[in-house]
């Protein structure tokens, strides 16, 4: 009963923050609302016993995702409103194909059902137990067997921020930045001289 | 009251029919527009996890994880092309975005 309910609850909040992302006015309300959507989801996800993707999804999504999209809203100066003229004309189209897919997608859902031979096709069958936690299963997979699609999202990570930062990072004129490696290649006699002074004399 | 597998399955296709809606709402702000992607993301990683958790399979889990990488690298190089974007030409609707005449 508690299960159905928090369903029910999570579920609520999440498709009407999802609605409140699409139609709010503000952009900066549409990232808040999309945080609250993130953070409902993970207790979904929590509720289907998933807790480390539930967490994930806090860290990933709300502290990073979200904030980068907060931070993007607010540094670039756009008047949203101008933005929004003329979203009553697409609003039919975009009903009928968003019935028309809602309509597909719960009747191919509601008539669905399991193979009688999937208990003999599950590659890695839950270890239920007290002793084992979903994170250690987890674990003990993305490390043995999924090694290299492991590796592999990290390099497109790595590849995203690599790519990130070479698109936003600019020289600007009349900024006095950093040069490291002409400060590197400095030696003491580019910056100094030594001279003999001899006494009595002017320099 | 049981909750199935049918449930979140519902629960999934309503989030992904509202990132499609809103990208349909909002043609002309690209920030909304990737916002939009972030839900539909959003439900196909539901879909994993309810799908993994019903059926005692992890492997749905795993791929859930891959998916949520895909789309933080995804928001960071749509959301660095949309500053560029914005420098270069002081606006971010989706209609002034047709330089390369596609």
């Amino acid at each position: 009963m508690i299960v159905a309910l928090s369903f029910y609850l999570f579920a609520s909040i999440l498709v009407l923050s999802a609605i409140m992302v699409i139609s709010a006015k503000n952009p900066v309300h549409s990232v808040l609302f999309l945080i609250l959507s993130f953070f409902n989801s993970a207790g979904l996800m929590v509720l289907l016993g998933a807790e480390f993707i539930a967490f994930i999804l806090v860290i990933v999504y709300v502290g990073a995702v979200a904030v980068l999209f907060l931070f993007v809203v607010m540094m670039l100066d756009i008047d949203f409103a101008s933005l929004r003229k003329g979203a009553v004309q697409y609003l039919p189209l975009g009903l009928f194909i968003g019935g028309v897919l809602l309509f597909e997608l719960i009747t191919v859902f509601s008539v669905w059902k399991f193979a009688p031979s999937v208990n003999e096709n599950i590659a890695n069958a839950v270890v239920s137990g007290e002793q084992t936690t979903n994170a250690e299963m987890l674990g003990a997979l993305i490390y043995t067997d999924y090694i290299i699609a492991f590796q592999m999202s990290g390099l497109i990570l790595l590849v995203a921020m690599v790519g990130a930062i070479v698109l936003t990072l600019r020289k600007r004129a009349g900024v006095r930045s950093q040069k490291v490696a002409e400060q590197f290649a400095r030696k003491p006699s580019d910056a100094m001289e030594i001279k003999k002074v001899t006494s009595g004399t002017a320099v | 009251m049981i909750i199935g597998l049918e449930h979140y399955l519902i629960l999934a296709a309503t989030l992904f029919t509202l990132g499609i809606f809103g990208i349909f709402l909002n043609r002309k702000n690209m920030i909304v527009i990737l916002m939009s992607i972030e839900l539909m993301l959003l439900a196909v990683n539901i879909n994993f996890v309810a799908f993994s958790s019903f059926l005692g399979d992890l492997t749905g889990q795993i791929f859930a994880m891959f998916i949520l990488t895909v789309a933080a690298a995804e928001a960071a190089i749509g959301l660095a092309i949309l500053v560029v974007f914005f420098r270069n030409k002081d606006t971010i609707a989706v209609e002034d975005i047709s330089d390369l005449k596609g």
